[in-house]
């Protein structure tokens, strides 16, 4: 009870110091525990996003730009591939669903992905999860120019069951590449958090047949989903020799987490150039509790020999002064997880409109509770060289005002 | 037996030049229990450090104190502190009140070093002394006066044997140097405490009956230069 009044006494007494200590540490806790709970979530979320499917067959090229064309709907094609290339993967013993899908339109920056009702009717985008239109609308018939579109791209184009549009030639929006084309919205997709929330949906036939696109390629598709039959474990290794190996002209992206995974490792580094700033902040911010408290110690230096004069042990003392460095860090802590929450839900926000992956903030991550332990301990070690001071202050000769 | 007994009190400062200065040496030197001693001493005389090795402030060279019974040599500085928080009251010159605390706070942090803090007696005390309204406020908030007796309350907070008063009036005008030393004697009386009250003031020292030349007491403040 003692320590407590005399460490809330002294942090009340250097409220400018504490605040501004607190803040920075606030800061280093909260950019610490945002830099992992993004990469860890973000990680998982991406190596786990798969629409349902095991592989992507695309043209020959790289096999992170076809997941991410044709499942994450970003990236532009590799290439085509033609119409017999999905016949022959879908005929494939080891297939249990191939689902062409042919992109290269948008409409105001919103992709069109033309495809088969197979996506709706048989792919499951996770166990027993089949996209579903909301209701009050309905799937387009595969002969019409009629659109599904995705929950996000919905809200944010303000479309709805009714509605026409004229889509845009490529996949960045310019106005002056309008096709002619009229498509009816017949529904938008319920929400599924995952990327096909941003994406327009017409028929295969749509997109290869619009208006300017090449009537040669006009059967050719983007890329093929591919679902495996459960329990051919060599099949995926089988499509592989085949497609990536003995052939040159297709690629098969096989399995699609361990792509993703590449990716991260790839840019793993920006990861860790995050953390290291937010371990150079947290240093920082350590290095200032352990000045503000030093620097306040000259002045608290008659404080001190009068709580020892009053019969306080130097125990009580040093306890006192760590107490309050770790109390700083403790209180910059609770302000770390206020600065978590803006950066990692600006952060989501920013990662759902661009890429239709939806990051949780609140969900539980380990950093939540070794970030804040590890950077209370921090604090608490800032403390012992001013609390070492406080502990040898000379009682008799400070007991007298200083001037 | 005295509560308070002191033989062959020694205590010196070596000075930047390596000259030792003897300040207090104190053949002999004894307190009786609840008894209201002054000590009569010039500034620089050494007052101020016999009373703080009374307190267990500092630690003699040499020699032997012993408090209510408890010989302060054989206590390690843990056992001092403990043993001053029970049984000393310590009333300083320049008060020594905690400037961002409350009148009942310093009174309460008084107690916690001691038996512990109790609201209600640190309540009863400051009222003894006449602040009873003046709970909650902070030393900066009350006159001089004032501040001495917060600080008189504090030192009586742990019902102590002894009350050390260096100069106890020393930053009063007479009006309150003389409310504060009735106070203080009051309230020993009272709480069964004695007093060693130290004064250069010789309208303090005529209110003691028993008063004793520090000079005389202490053989002698003189530098040994080191051969």
């Amino acid at each position: 009870m003692t320590i407590w009044l005399i460490v809330f006494k002294s942090l009340r007494q250097h409220a400018l110091s504490t605040s501004v200590t607190a803040l920075s540490i606030a800061l280093a806790g909260g950019l610490l525990m945002s830099v992992w709970a993004v990469k860890e979530q973000s990680r998982a979320t991406f190596t786990g996003v798969n629409a349902g499917f095991d592989a992507v067959l695309g043209a020959r090229g790289s096999k992170l730009q076809l997941v991410l064309n044709a499942i994450f709907h970003l990236e532009a094609s590799p290439g085509n591939l033609n119409w017999n290339d999905y016949l022959d993967i879908q005929k494939n013993p080891n297939v249990e669903l191939a689902v062409p899908l042919a992109v290269g339109d948008n409409y105001r920056g919103y992709r069109l992905a033309g495809t088969t009702l197979d996506l709706f009717t048989r792919a499951e985008y996770a166990p027993g999860q089949r996209y579903s239109v909301a209701p009050g609308g309905r799937l387009f018939d595969p002969t019409l120019r009629e659109a599904v579109v995705g929950s996000f791209a919905a809200r944010k184009l303000g479309l709805k069951p009714g509605d026409t549009f004229h889509p845009f030639h490529g996949l960045i929006f310019d106005e002056k590449n309008q096709h002619s084309e009229t498509y009816l919205v017949v529904g938008v997709l319920k929400p599924s958090n995952t990327p096909a929330d941003r994406v327009i949906w017409i028929p295969l036939e749509g997109i290869q047949r619009m208006s300017g696109h090449d009537p040669k390629a006009a059967t050719d598709i983007s890329a093929v989903l591919v679902k495996l039959r459960a329990g051919s474990a060599i099949a995926g290794f089988h499509l592989d020799m085949l497609y990536n190996k003995q052939g040159n002209r297709l690629t098969f992206a096989w399995p699609i987490g361990r792509v993703m995974a590449e990716l991260f490792d790839k840019i793993g580094w920006f990861d860790r150039v995050l953390a290291l700033i937010a371990y150079l902040v947290a240093i920082v911010a350590t290095a200032s509790i352990l000045a503000g408290i030093y620097n306040s110690m000259n002045e608290r230096r008659r404080e001190i020999a009068i709580l020892r004069a009053l019969g306080a042990h130097r125990g009580t003392i040093l306890s006192t002064i760590l107490l309050e460095a770790a109390s700083i860090s403790a209180l910059g802590m609770l302000a770390a997880f206020a600065i978590y929450l803006v950066i990692v839900t600006a952060v989501a926000a920013i990662m759902r409109a661009q890429t239709g992956v939806v990051l949780e903030p609140l969900r539980f991550n380990p950093v939540m509770f070794w970030a804040p332990l590890a950077l209370i301990t921090l604090g608490a070690l800032a403390g012992i060289i001013p609390a070492l001071k406080a502990y040898r202050t000379d009682v008799a000769e400070n007991l007298s005002p200083i001037s | 037996m005295p509560l308070l007994e002191i033989s062959n009190l020694k205590k010196s400062f070596v000075a930047p030049d390596g000259s030792k200065h003897v300040v207090v040496s104190v053949e002999r030197f004894a307190l009786a229990e609840k008894s209201l001693v002054a000590l009569e001493g010039e500034s620089g005389s050494g007052k101020t450090t016999f009373l703080h090795l009374i307190a267990g402030i500092l630690t003699p060279d040499s020699g032997s104190i012993n408090l209510a019974g408890r010989e302060m040599s054989g206590l390690n500085e843990s056992a001092r502190d403990r043993l001053r928080a029970t049984t000393i009251g310590y009333i300083f010159q320049t008060f020594n009140l905690l400037q961002g605390y409350t009148c009942l706070e310093n009174v309460l942090l008084g107690m916690s070093f001691g038996p512990g803090a109790n609201r209600a007696g640190a309540e009863a005390l400051l009222k003894r002394v006449g602040l009873g309204g003046r709970l909650a406020h902070y030393p900066r908030q009350l006159s001089t006066g004032q501040q001495q007796r917060v600080a008189v309350a504090r030192a009586l907070a742990n019902r102590p044997k002894l009350v050390l008063a260096d100069e106890p009036t020393g930053n009063l005008d007479l009006k309150n140097a003389r409310e504060s030393l009735a106070l203080i004697r009051e309230a020993c009386k009272e709480e069964g405490a004695a007093l060693l009250l130290v004064s250069h003031d010789r309208e303090v020292l005529s209110q003691f009956d028993d008063v004793q030349k520090f000079v005389q007491l202490n053989q002698g403040v003189r530098t040994e230069v080191p051969a």
